[in-house]
Formats: structure tokens, sequence, C-alpha cells
């Protein structure tokens, strides 16, 4: 099936011809009434719903600095034109950033400009009709707030946070979406995404740790609501099941078990993932975030340290200590939060792991920056860190690494199709298209690099790719999380049938 | 007649360009940024974030990142506007300044610079696709408004001179309060009266990309959010509510 489908892509930079419309009919699943209702939204699209939005949109200018800014400050230069993925695999002139920006802008300006109220044609201010809002649940649900365009735009107008703003207007009116709605009210019954229970969490993590015991011949133990251990982690609850995301929580476990400190998973804040971030709710963000303090706090941790989910390391990161600090109860010598490829790096350095790369022989790595590591948050204590310390741990267990053109990585890089919230089935077309220069770049350097795998640390992007990645010719087998490498490669004290010399280990360690 | 309108426009253009922009500014200053988000890799101090504003305002770096055509047209328009601009201090002072009379050199042909980059960002405006399509009547309408003015200048400078002893006594009237008649010459009525319209639609237009850009968080935020709590104003509300109700 995958063969038939198989996507041909051209060059690289090739801007499409625009193709008006193209994507209009494609909008999620709306959100049922009792999802809605669970967050606190109308169940459904209320009567008054035009003067409910203005009312919300003005809300929203007088609470972010950021809306009213980038509301007035666009020129229309064009610098964000060709730089939005979907714009990139569709041509629909829609996603371009700055016509995605339009959606609202026109209404904003309708409603709350001079030039808008009086001049509305001239400054191509519109009514807010059905037929706009029908366009603002395409459209916005089109953008997966990766901040690409934010990075060219001369003003830093970021589409991220106007696509958020719409969201939470359209989730204010009754027409929120259901993907991500439906999932917050599991986070907030249950504690994450995927309404894993404690029991079910608790099993798995058992049956985890006897297929590393059969791997290895060692026992490593992955605790779970473990009271008085130092280390809180706190990871996407794909981790626990999916597939390439478990390799990576196995990864996880043998540096916890490697660095000997104690550590444990929350089934109370068993998500790392916020998808409140998605549809622009910093209420239903801080609940989210609320959880994982308590979590902290009633399991008696030391440190909090997130595994690898691109928006959950931004909101950990960049929105945690605000929303829920702040943490003065945890160990002060460390940060709030570590990502869990600070913490790894900082024990390849220190020469804590035994590390055999010729274990990742059989593969030719790159790596897929995701788009909120990269673009909306940092590792390390120096600005591009997000970019250096992942690619330095693929470095120290890999023989074979390779990266994609320049323009399509670090803070250039192009989102996997799959992130803000569009990760459902009821999207795949988007998706699919979006994915185009991702896997036009990753192409590439498979053609003529003989790269056979590429790493992620973002649960959606690993989700997203094996998925999307049959389409364009290449199997879903091919992407990896960055921490199974690590296991790959790290050898356990007592580890059957591994032997590394020490001098790999100090070379390493001098790296 | 003519001298006590334009005077009286100039008068009224100047308050509501100060008035609206003060306004504006105000506005942006005042509206919280409710949580962190520089676009990173982003400086982790103060002093870098003012060193990216500066190389962000200068040499429009985020823009040279993305395409260097607009950049190029952009930038240059930018600049000699700033050199005209400053050019045309001598009309303002008595003595002129000496690094007014330094630059006058520069001024004087930064005009021709400033109409190309508007005639170079005004074609992108027909020619590419892309950006044909996000154009609405406003955008194009501020390109001939600005190189009206520019084309009106250089008209003067360079083709049919107006009586500039007589104009600088007419501008230093209007901020002495000692009002002098203003040549009625139509090139320089006309050059004037499309400067009163810049005036009168900046504080109302996307000109004010002018003083937005040094409020947008994405550029002016310290990427700092682990080390230093950052605060929302709603978050801090309910803290204060939860504390005074005796809650955690």
């Amino acid at each position: 099936m995958a063969d038939q489908d198989t996507i041909q892509i051209n060059t690289l930079f090739e801007i499409p011809t625009l193709n008006p419309g193209a994507m209009k009919d494609s909008s999620p699943f709306v959100a049922a009434p009792a999802h809605q209702e669970a967050l606190g939204f109308p169940g459904e699209l209320v009567d008054d719903w035009q003067t409910r939005a203005i009312e919300k949109l003005g809300e929203l200018l007088k609470k972010s600095r950021a809306l009213q800014v980038y509301m007035d400050g666009c020129v229309k230069c064009g610098a964000c034109t060709d730089k939005c993925h979907y714009f990139l695999g569709t041509g629909d002139p829609k996603n371009m950033p700055v016509a995605r920006q339009d959606l609202l802008r026109k209404i904003y300006r309708r409603y709350f400009t001079f030039s808008g109220k009086y001049f509305p044609k001239l400054v191509g201010a519109e009514d807010l009709t059905r037929e706009v809002l029908d366009e603002w649940y395409s459209y916005f649900h089109q953008c997966s707030q990766c901040r690409r365009c934010s990075v060219y735009c001369p003003y830093g107008i970021d589409t991220a946070e106007i696509s958020m703003a719409a969201r939470e207007i359209m989730d204010h009116i009754g027409k929120g979406q259901k993907y991500c709605n439906e999932i917050l009210g599991k986070v907030h019954q249950i504690g994450n995404n995927l309404g894993l229970p404690e029991k079910a969490l608790i099993m798995t993590m058992e049956d985890l740790e006897e297929d590393i015991e059969d791997d290895t011949g060692v026992k490593v133990r992955i605790p779970v609501n473990e009271k008085g251990a130092d280390i809180l982690l706190v990871t996407p609850s794909a981790d626990f099941f999916a597939e390439p995301h478990i390799d990576g929580l196995i990864g996880y476990a043998k540096v916890f078990h490697q660095a000997g400190v104690s550590w444990t998973v929350s089934s109370y804040a068993s998500e790392a993932a916020n998808f409140a971030m998605f549809i622009g709710s910093q209420e239903q963000m801080k609940l989210l975030t609320d959880r994982i303090r308590k979590a902290a706090e009633d399991l008696g941790v030391k440190r909090i340290i997130f595994g690898e989910c691109g928006h959950a390391w931004r909101v950990a990161y960049n929105f945690m200590n605000t929303l829920s600090g702040p943490f003065d109860f945890l160990d002060p010598d460390y940060p709030v939060p570590q990502h869990i490829c600070e913490f790894t790096w900082d024990l390849i350095e220190r020469g804590k792991l035994k590390l055999d790369k010729s274990a990742n022989d059989h593969m030719t790595l790159t790596f897929h920056d995701s788009c909120n590591v990269a673009r909306g948050s940092r590792m390390g204590d120096k600005p591009g860190g997000q970019f250096e310390i992942p690619r330095a741990i693929i470095k120290a267990v890999c023989n074979n690494f390779v990266d994609m053109a320049a323009d399509t990585i670090h803070e250039a890089t192009f989102c996997c199709g799959g992130g803000g919230g569009l990760l459902t089935d009821d999207l795949m077309e988007i998706r699919t298209k979006g994915a185009s220069p991702r896997m036009t770049a990753l192409q590439e350097v498979v053609e003529e690099q003989g790269v056979t795998h590429m790493a992620a640390i973002c649960a959606i992007c690993k989700t997203q790719f094996a998925k999307v990645m049959p389409t364009y010719g290449i199997g879903m087998d091919r992407i990896v999380s960055l921490h199974q490498l690590v296991s790959n490669a790290i050898v356990l004290d007592g580890q059957e049938g591994s032997e590394v010399d020490e001098e790999t280990t100090e070379e390493l360690a001098t790296a | 007649m003519l001298s006590t309108i334009f005077a009286i426009l100039f008068y009224l253009a100047t308050a509501v360009f100060v008035v609206g922009l003060v306004y504006r500014i105000r506005l942006y200053a005042r509206t919280p940024a409710p949580l962190k988000i520089p676009t990173t890799p982003a400086p982790v101090t103060r002093q870098g974030v003012v060193f990216r504003m500066f190389r962000e305002v200068a040499f429009f770096e985020s823009l040279f990142k993305s395409n260097k055509w607009t950049w190029l047209f952009g930038w240059v328009f930018h600049v000699a506007m700033l050199l005209v601009v400053l050019r045309h201090l001598r009309y303002f002072t008595e003595p002129v300044w000496l690094w007014v009379n330094l630059i006058q050199p520069f001024g004087k042909y930064a005009g021709f610079a400033m109409l190309a980059g508007l005639l170079a960002l005004w074609g992108r405006r027909f020619l590419v696709e892309r950006i044909r399509y996000i154009s609405s009547p406003s955008d194009h309408l501020m390109l001939i408004l600005l190189m009206g003015i520019a084309a009106s200048g250089l008209m003067m400078k360079y083709v049919v001179h107006t009586d500039i002893v007589a104009l600088k006594a007419f501008t230093l009237g209007l901020i002495r309060f000692n009002w002098q008649p203003l040549p009625a010459d139509p090139v320089l009525l006309v050059h004037l009266s499309l400067v009163l319209i810049l005036m009168f639609v900046f504080p109302v237009s996307k000109l004010l990309h002018a003083p937005g850009v040094f409020f947008s968080p994405s550029r002016n935020q310290v990427d700092n959010a682990r080390e230093i709590r950052h605060p929302a104003p709603w978050v801090t509300e309910l803290e204060s509510n939860a504390t005074k109700t005796g809650g955690e």
C-alpha cells in the first residue's frame, strides 16, 4: 500500500506556485460537548458566538503583549511566506504564515483599529462571519506552532502565538478540537494523555524491567511512585508503550542505573506532554504543570528531569517556573527542570558511562532537531546547547553521524508535520504534506551519505515520522529515539558478553 | 492664508503623531507578557538582548536570514530614509549642527537610494506571486506615499529649486511660534502635504512596526526562565488570593 502512494520529491527549495483553497477542507474533528465541558468550555457553538469571539479577542489582546504587538506590527514584507512546511507541502497560500496571521488580523483590524473600523477595504479588514470562523478552524489547525516563521520575521512575529490565541477563542465559543481537548480531559482524570492508570503503568514498567534483564542480564529498575527518590522523571506517556519511544525509556533507565542515582516515575504526573499549550490555554497549562509540582512534593524528590519530548520541554523549560514555581523545595545545585540529554551528556563528559560505540555500527545516523526544543528552549549553559548536546551524545555513542542540509537543521529545522496538536488521523493529509520538507532533506542524506536512521528527541516527531515515512519510501523503523542509541551503546556494570577497554572510556571523557 | 493652513496642519499632525505614538507605546509597555517566549537560541543576558535588538534594528538580521533581495531593498530604503531625515534637520536648526553638515553630502544622494529601494519593494508586490497575494491596497498606498515624498523632494533638490531660505524661515517660525510665509511652490506643497499625511497615518497604520519591534517578546526577552522566575500577573494574583484565604 505504501509503495504505490510513495511521494516523489524534486528539489529541496522549490517554492510551490499558489494553489488557493487547496487545504480549505482540511479540518480536525470538533470536540464533543463532554470533552469541551470537562475543560470548562461551552459544549457546542454558542448562539452569540460572534460577540463572544470578539470579546475574547479583546481580552487576549489585553493579556498578551505578544498578540497586541504582532497584530499591529506586520508590514507584509513576505519574509515568512516561503518558510512554513505546510505551505511548502501544500501550496495553499493561507498556509503562508502571514496569510494565516491575517485570518485573525483582519478581524482585529475590523473591530479594534481606527483604520479597520472606517476604511476596512483599504487595510483588508473583514467582518467576523461564519466563513471566517470556518477558515479559522481549518487553517489554525494547519499550524504546528513550530516557530520557524518567527526566526525569519524582522519583528519576530510568532504565528504560534496567533494560532494559540485563535484556538483559545474557538474553545471559548464552543468550537474546540476533539484531539487536544479529549486528551487534556484524560490528563486531568488519570494523569496522562493515554489514560493509562497507575496499576497498568506499574505492570508495564515491571514487564519492561524483565525485558531489560533478559537482554542484558542486569536488573535495571524503572520505579513508579517511589517516595524519597532523588529524581522525578517526567516523560511523555508514549515512552511507556510506543515504538521507538519505549527504547528511549530503556535508555533513560540504563543511564540512571549506571549513574547510581535513585529515581522514579509518578503515576499522578505520568505525562510530560502539555497539550494546553497547543490550545493556547494558560489556565489549563498551569493545571498540568501543577500536577508535576505536586508529584515532586508528594514524592519528596530533589530534582525533576524531563524525557524526550519537544513541546513538553518548551513548557517545562520556559513556562513551568512561571506557572507552578518557585521550585525552591528542590536541590538548588541543579537546574529545574533538567533535560534527560543534559543529564546524560554530563555523565558522558565526566566519563561516568562505559560506552561501546560499535553497538551502533549497523546504523548511520542523522538528527532531527525538534522545533520546540530548537526554537522554544535551551539545554546547557549556552545558547544553542539544544543543538550541540544531543549531537554530542550521538557522536559519543555512534561512529557514524551525518547532519542534514544546513538550512533544515538547528534554528532552521523543519517541523515533523505532526506537532501543535495535529498528530491525529483526521489530519493525515496535512500531516503527510507538511512532512515533505523534512523528508526531502532526509532523502538527500540517505542517498548521498548513506544515512540509515534518523534520531529524534520528541514523542510527537517519533510517532509522526513512523507514520509518514513509509509514504516517502522510508521504512517506519528508520526513526529512533536518541536514548535508544545510548541504550545500545551503554555497557552496564556486570553486563554479559560485553567488554569495553578503559581506553575508549577515557577517549570519550576527553572528547 | 496658505501659510496659516499649513502651519495649523503641521501643529495638528505633530500632535496626532506624538500623542498617537505615545498612546501606542504605552499600550505595548503596559500589556503584560505572561510567559517567556524568546525565539531561541536567544541571549542569556540583558546585554546580549540589547545586542540582539541592535543587530535586528540596525542590520535587519532576521530579514537577512530570510531573503537577501527583500533584505537589500528594505535595508537600503530604511538607511537612506534615515540619512534623508537627519539631513532635513538643517531646516529646523539655526545654526545647523556640525554633524548635520557633515552628513549633508551623503544625505543629498540618499534620496535616490531611498526611491530606488521603494521602487524595488513595490516591484516585489507585483512580481512575486506570494507577495502579491498578501498585499492589500494600503500596502501599495503606503509605498506610493513614501515614493511621492522622495520624488518630490528630489525634484526640489535637483530640478526645480524652491526658495529654501524662505522655507527655513517658515519651519523655524513654526518652532518659535512666530509664523512666517510659506513659499507657494507647487512641488514644495505636494512634498509637505504628503509628509503631513504620513504623520497623520503613522499611529494608525503598519508603520507602528517602528516602535513595535522593540516590544516583540520573541526578540526582547532574555533566555533565563530556569534561573529567574518570570512573573505572570494572573498567576501572581492567584497566588496572593490563595495566601489571603489561607490556602496553599
